[in-house]
This record gives C-alpha cells, structure tokens and sequence, in this order.
C-alpha cells in the first residue's frame, strides 16, 4: 500500500440531521500517511459525525464538501475501496462483533473483500496475534471483558489490512491495565490514526496532532502540547486541561513551566 | 412461557455446558440434531396408554448425559421447573377417563392414570434430551446443522443473531427492571410505565441494530454472508446416528419391558 | 400459550410443521428478495428485544395477575409480516429449545398460533383495515381489535389441535369455555400494552413506522397456507375419527399380531375385531353431524364406572358437537388390560428396563472414571 493511501484530506465539510440541526459546519484539516492525530471536543461538538464521514458511511451533500482518502473522494462509486482503505472501530464493541465467535468476527472483513481461504486465515492468525487474542478466538464475544472486546473489535478492523484506523472512543469503560494495554498497542501502529476520545492524558502521550471541535467547527488545529497549554481556548470548547498538566496540588509545580 | 425466573442465567448456564470437550460434544452437530429429531417424533408415536415401552427410551438421554458430564441434578431441575404446565393439562385425565385399564393385584388403574403417566414421561423424555442437546452442542453449531439439514440461511442467520444479542439485551433488560424496582417499592409494574420501559428498550434496540449494519457495512459485507467453514463428518458420527437410530427403532416395535417382564414374571403377558 | 409435546398427536404436529415450515419458507424468499432496509441486524436484534422483554411483567388492570408480552403484533406493526414472522419464529425455536417452552414436535403448532395467525390473519385482517390512516385513537382501537382478536384465533387453534389430537381427555367445548375468556383478556392487555409502546415509539421516531411495509404480503402465499391448515385439520379430523390412534393401528395391522382391539372411538363400523365395545346409540358414529343437531343425552352403559363429571362433560358434548365426538373409552366397564398399551407384566418389565438402563449409564460413568 503507498504512503500516499493513508492520507486523508477534508474540505469545506458541512453537514445538517434531517430535522435541521447542523452537526459540521465547514470542517477542514489535511492529515500526511503514519500521522497520528486527535479529535477532541464537548458531546454534541460533531466528532461522531466527522468520522463517519470518514469511511463513507455518511456522504456529504452536493455543493457541502468533499472528503478525500488517499487519491480517492468519497462518493458513491468509491465506497468498497474507501472501506478497504478505512478502518473504523466503533464506540461500542458489541456493535462491531456479531458474529458467533471471535475468529469468525475477525475473518468477516477479509471474507468480503473476496480473498481466498488460506489468505483470509492467514490475515486473521495475524490480526489476533498483534491484538494478542489468538488464545480466546474460538470464544464468543461475550465472553469477553471489557479490554478484550476492544482490542477483538480492533482486530477484525485490522484483517482487512487498512491504511488508516479510524477510532471512536477506545479507552472508554477500560480499567487503567486495559487501557495501558491498548494504549501500547496503537503506539505500535504505522497506520494513519484518527481517534476522537475524551481521554486526554491518551491523546498527550499518543498523538503529536489534535483537532478541537465545537458545535460543529474547528476551533484549533494544530500540535497537541500547544493547545493545551492554551486554558482559554479548551475553557470556551468546555474542555479541561488533562491532569498531567495541572499544576501539582501538593508543591505548586507548573509541569509546563518547570523543568523536572 | 418465559417461565423461569431468570432467562438469562439459564441461557448462559446452557452456553457454558455447551462448551464442553467431552466425546458427546465433539460430534458432528447433524448427527445430534438429526438424533434427538427421531428421538423426539418416536416417542411422540406411541400410544396414548403406553406407559412401559416409554420407559427403554431412557437409555438415550442417561446415556448422553453420562457420557457428556452434564449435571443430572441440574437437567433434573429445568424438567421439573417446566413441569407444572403439562401436570395442569394432564391432571384432568384421570377424572375424566376412569374406564379400568389395569388390575395390579387388588389395585385396579383407570385409563386416565395410564395415559397420565404417558403425558409425563413423554415430557421428562424429550425434555431433558432436548436440554441435554443444547448442554453439548454450541448453539450457531445446532445452528449450522440446521442449516445443512435444509433450514434457508435468513433463518440461521436470524437464530444467530437473535441469540448472539440476547445476552446484551437481557442485560439491559435487567437493569432496566432493577432501577425500576429500586424506586417502585413492592409496587408491579403498571401498563403505562411498562409502555414507557419498553418503548425505551426498542429504541435503543433500533439504535444498535443501524450501529451493527453500519459496522458490517464498514467491512465490506455486500448483503451475502460467506458460509462458514465446515465440519467433517467422521465414523464416530455415523456409529453415533445410524447406532442410535436403529435402537430407536428396535425399541419402537419390539415391546422390551414386556419381554423381560414375561422372563421375571413367567405369566401372560 | 406455548403448548407442550404432551398435548399433540403426531399427527398433528407434523401436520402444522408442514403448514409453518412452508410459512417460513415463504418468509425468508420474501426476506432474501428485499434488500432494502437493515436487514437481519435488525430482525435478529429485535427479536433478543422480544425476547428480553418477556422479563418485564406487567400488572393486568382489572385481574390480579401479570402478563408479558408476546410481541407478534408489535413485530408486525414495526417490520411488515414476513420480517415479523421470522422474528417471532426464531423466539418461539430458541424459547423450546432451551426453556422447553412448548415441545419441539408441537413448535409447529406454536408457530401457527403465535406467529401465523397474528401476524398473517390478525395484522391485515383487523389492525390495518381498523388503523387505515387515521389517528391516533383510530390506531389504539385498532391495536386493541387484532391483539385480542389475535389472541382468541390462537385461543381457538390451541383447543382444536389438542381436540385433533385426541392425547388429552378434555372435551371441546369445556376446554374452549375455560381458554377464550382468558385470552380475550390478556388479548386486550396486549393491545393496550402495545400500543403504549407504539404511542411512545411514533413520538420519538415517526419516521420509522411510516416506512411500515406490509403492503408487499403475497396474499396467494397467505390463502395457500391458510387452506393448507384448514384441509390438514379437516383431513385429520377424519382420520382421527376413523383410525383410532392411527399410527398404533397401523403399527399392529403391519405385525399381523393380535391388534390390542382399541375402542377409543367406538362407533367406526370398519375397524378391526372389537367384540367387547358395545355399539353407541345411533347420531353418534357419524363425523360430519350438522352444527348444533341435537341428539338426546345417551343413557348410561350397563356397569358403565363414569362419575357425574364424566357424564355431564359427555352431555355437553353431544350438544354442541361440530366435530366428530371424542369417545371417552371404556364406558363398557370390561377391564382390558391388553387395550392400554401396558399390561402388568409390562410395568414390571419397566421397572426391569428402568434398572437396565440405570446399570448403563453407572457403568459409564465408572468406566469413564477409571479410563
């Protein structure tokens, strides 16, 4: 796969529900192949609805933006190979694991795309071993906790081999080994990385980049350290500044200021 | 009818048996389903008065649930926990046909106690070999047989589904009961709030259901679903069906007890 | 409603397997054909919905008692009837397999009482007709109409399959006066209970119940079917009247041996050798009886051990007799060992049977123990 399929290119993107309300409002940003970016911002600020954008499975209007994957603009006649090409993981992992055990989950992406058996259970040995869930995969999904549903949702999304990981929420309802263990899972990846979360500490240590949405429209874009040592701009998006970069309660210490 | 005060711990007991690696869970699905299937339609076919030659029929389920270390004491509990509802349909025979069917020394049973007897053993038997199925075999196996045997894949893929969101949805449906009750205080849920609650559910149950089609659709699912892979069919298979139903068969038409009854007994049959 | 294997003759049960699998076949081409809409995420997922909601019971207004939901009148209102029927026949398979509600050979008999008849008679034949495009209040009556009149058919088809039947002793009519009131009941609590979750649904999504197919029902797919059941009861109520315990009989005419003489239905002149049945009095043999003829209360048999209960069931049968008459055996007051199926030395081979089998599985186990 070239570097050049992983990037993603939004445009001018506006979007309204059909009972009016406006969910983006000309949403804009480029992201470069390997990049790992951030999408934070309040509930009801667009996130969900940006990322669906993202694979297709929202279309903007005519004349209301384009989105752009690699060389591709999402429409209609692109969605098979934008899919191909997107990886989503949803909020949910119960969403995303319907099948009766987790191999069979895993092996639904490449089964589609038309690959031959072997093929597809070589990709599926692969996925489960990256995730490490090879020893659980001939469980059903809700035999799961909460870490391994996640990181089984990751995979059947890594099967089918993307260029780019899409992520809604991944560290949520995650106790902190869980979330650590996820946390260094997507460290590891080479994949072009969107993730919206609310898990800021995440998005300090995992992505150089973040994109601040609120109601609807970029507020800041730009490198993650930076926003967030700006207390004006989260207060007016209704964030907080992670707890990492709080001064410590105890000595006073400013952690942006202060060497240490 | 969605008797037991718990479904979903019955569900998930059932579940976690089936996941068992005994002899009786590696067989081939079919050749259990297709088993249990005679089994249930031979015994359906006696008479209404047949009591004794029922009685062989025992061996099949004992059989399974030795062999396949499924709790005796907990098949024994879910019969008798479906029990009350044929006991209240068949109590009425024996006051109803008390024509003296059968004279036991100075004891004489009417036709009704007789037919009866038949009701309940009919229903302990293919009771607890259905329940004995379902502790050894996977559910989207039992499926998968069904499938092979001829039932159309919309259908298995609905069973699938149905039974693969039933645990989520009980859950829900438990938590939703348990706030309910914690601010009800003994009362019973009124018709209204019921329409509130369960309105609630089917939302959220809609909800899922486009969250679930948009994840297949984001990975590529087309409308046809890809069967899966298949199960071989070994000797132990066809020893397993052809064994079990030839027994059937045998003990259908060859009055066993009778026979060894006259051995025992030396009188007339 | 579920009945249990307990009630239904082979017979009949396959019968009705043949009538709902064919229903279900229908359903599924009709399912594979429209790729529209979401498809089995969503039936499947509603049917879990179903299927959980049988936890919440609710208080009957007006009775002491609580109910549930069946939910195949919803299914219909929500998804169209063959989507509905799917549904509601993959709760009603999981529900017998593993809480043996209903037996496996009457899950064809419980498919066509809870799936078929309110969802392919009750569903077009009352709600939508009723609903048309009216209102709200409109909708709520209709709701309650096909709940209830969902619920009676169900009510009715319970009673004539245990009658076809012939395994319980409970007469027609008796077990028809005891089943329809109820049921018109819980009919109209379902109704009622639907629609509120109707009311509720509509005004946070209208949407999606304005999209309500139903229109698509091939209606020759739902008459075939309908007929199919009809004929297969009218076949049957011939058969039973005319072959007792017709598989019995057969079975005994195949071994040639000494056919038990079975005087279940003691009027049938072409049987085989019954010389201790006393005939009836005449009105009685013939199936087809006009509705409603009125034949005179039969005097009690000579020696015949009925109780009152007994007799004045049969009186209230001779009545009302649309169907041929389940004679209740042995009014002749001859004991016949040999015309039940078990004869003493029979139950002390049982009991022999009953060691043999026990001695089986112990070895088993012990075998398996020390291997």
């Amino acid at each position: 796969m070239s570097p050049a399929d992983g990037s993603v290119a939004v445009a001018g993107l506006s979007f309204s529900y059909p009972d009016g309300t406006l969910a983006l409002r000309d949403v804009s940003f480029r992201i470069e192949p390997g990049a790992c970016v951030a999408l934070i911002g309040a509930n009801g600020a667009g996130k969900s609805t940006l990322l669906l954008h993202l694979n297709g499975s929202a279309l903007p209007g005519p004349g209301l933006g384009t989105v752009t994957i690699g060389a591709r603009e999402v429409g209609p006649g692109s969605l098979d190979a934008v899919r191909r090409t997107v990886g989503m993981v949803f909020q949910d992992p119960d969403d995303q694991l319907f099948m009766p055990t987790v191999r069979e989950d895993v092996a639904f992406g490449p089964g589609n795309l038309g690959l031959d058996p072997a093929e597809v259970a070589r990709r599926v040995d692969r996925a489960l071993a990256t995730v490490d869930l090879a020893q659980v995969a001939h469980k059903p999904p809700y035999h799961l906790s909460a870490g391994q549903k996640r990181r089984a949702a990751i995979a059947t999304v890594l099967a089918m081999e993307p260029g780019i990981l899409v992520m809604d929420e991944p560290t949520t309802g995650l106790d902190p080994r869980a979330r650590r263990q996820l946390i260094e899972l997507l460290k590891g990846f080479g994949h072009t990385r969107i993730i919206a979360t609310h898990d800021l500490e995440l998005v300090l240590e995992l992505c150089e980049r973040t994109i601040i949405l609120h109601e609807g429209s970029v507020q800041a874009d730009g490198p993650t350290r930076r926003l967030f040592e700006d207390p004006g701009l989260l207060a007016a998006c209704h964030l907080e500044r992670p707890p990492s970069l709080r001064p410590c309660p105890s000595c006073g210490a400013n952690p942006m200021t202060d060497a240490y | 009818m969605g008797g037991t005060a718990d479904p979903f711990l019955e569900l998930a007991t059932l579940d976690a048996l089936a996941g068992g690696r005994s002899a009786i869970h590696r067989l081939e699905p079919r050749a259990k389903v297709v088993t249990v299937a005679a089994f249930a339609v031979l015994v359906a076919s006696f008479g209404r008065y047949d009591v004794a030659r029922l009685l062989p029929f025992a061996l099949f389920p004992a059989v399974l649930v030795t062999l396949s270390d499924t709790p005796a004491r907990y098949l024994l509990k879910r019969v008798l926990a479906a029990l009350p509802f044929v006991l209240f349909v068949g109590i009425l025979n024996p006051f109803l046909d008390r024509a003296p069917a059968l004279a036991v020394g100075g004891l004489t049973l009417s036709g009704g106690w007789l037919s009866f007897a038949s009701i309940l053993l009919r229903f302990a038997l293919t009771v607890s070999t259905a329940l004995t199925l379902m502790a050894t075999t996977r559910f989207d196996e039992v499926c998968l047989a069904l499938e092979r045997l001829g039932l159309p894949r919309v259908f298995t893929l609905q069973l699938s589904f149905l039974y693969r969101y039933a645990f989520v949805l009980f859950a829900e449906a438990q938590r939703m009961l348990q706030a309910y009750r914690l601010r009800a205080f003994g009362r019973r849920i009124s018709l209204g709030q019921f329409g509130a609650m369960a309105a609630q559910l089917l939302l959220r149950t809609w909800d899922r259901a486009v969250r679930i089609h948009r994840a297949m659709v984001a990975r590529g699912f087309t409308g046809r679903f890809q069967p899966p892979a298949a199960r071989a069919w070994g000797l132990s298979d066809t020893l397993f069906t052809a064994g079990w139903l030839a027994a059937f068969a045998t003990l259908r038409w060859v009055d066993l007890p009778r026979l060894l009854g006259g051995l025992a007994w030396g009188g007339p049959g | 409603m579920h009945m249990a294997d307990a009630l239904v003759s082979p017979a009949v049960g396959g019968a009705f397997w043949v009538v709902s699998g064919t229903a279900l076949a229908a359903s599924c081409r009709s399912a594979r054909r429209s790729p529209d809409g979401l498809g089995v995420p969503l039936t499947g997922v509603l049917g879990a919905f179903i299927f959980a909601l049988q936890m919440l019971n609710f208080a009957i207004p007006g009775t002491g008692s609580s109910g549930h939901l069946v939910g195949s009148l919803l299914l219909g209102i929500l998804l169209g009837p063959h989507a509905a029927f799917l549904t509601i026949t993959s709760v009603l398979v999981v529900q017998s397999l593993f809480f043996a509600d209903g037996g496996l050979l009457a899950l064809g008999c419980n498919i066509f009482n809870m799936g078929f008849l309110p969802i392919f008679v009750a569903y077009p034949c009352l709600y939508r007709p009723l609903a048309g495009a009216g209102g709200p209040g409109r909708r709520t009556a209709a709701t309650l109409a096909a709940a209830a009149g969902g619920m009676l058919l169900g009510a009715l088809a319970v009673a004539l399959e245990t009658r076809l039947s012939g395994l319980s002793a409970l007469p027609l009519r008796t077990f028809l006066l005891a089943l329809l009131p109820i049921h018109l009941v819980i009919g109209l609590a379902e109704g009622a209970a639907t629609a509120g979750i109707l009311r509720f649904f509509r005004r946070a999504r209208p949407e999606l119940l304005e999209r309500a197919p139903g229109g698509r029902t091939s209606w020759r797919a739902v008459t075939l079917v309908g007929m199919l059941a009809v004929f297969t009861g009218g076949c049957l109520s011939w058969g039973a009247s005319r072959y007792p315990d017709g598989l019995e009989w057969a079975v005994a005419r195949v071994a040639g041996a000494g056919a038990p003489a079975r005087p279940a239905k003691a009027d049938v002149p072409a049987r085989p050798a019954g010389a201790d049945v006393q005939a009836r009095p005449a009105g009685a043999e013939v199936p087809a009886r006009p509705a409603g003829a009125d034949v005179p209360a039969r005097p009690a048999g000579p020696g015949a051990p009925e109780g009152a209960l007994h007799q004045r069931l049969e009186a209230v049968q001779r009545t009302t007799a649309l169907l041929p008459d389940y004679a209740l055996p042995g009014r002749d007051g001859t004991p016949e060992p040999s015309r039940a199926g078990t004869s003493l030395s029979g139950l002390v081979g049982g009991a022999l049977t009953l060691l043999l089998v026990a001695g089986v599985a112990l070895a088993l186990k012990f075998r398996r123990r020390t291997a």
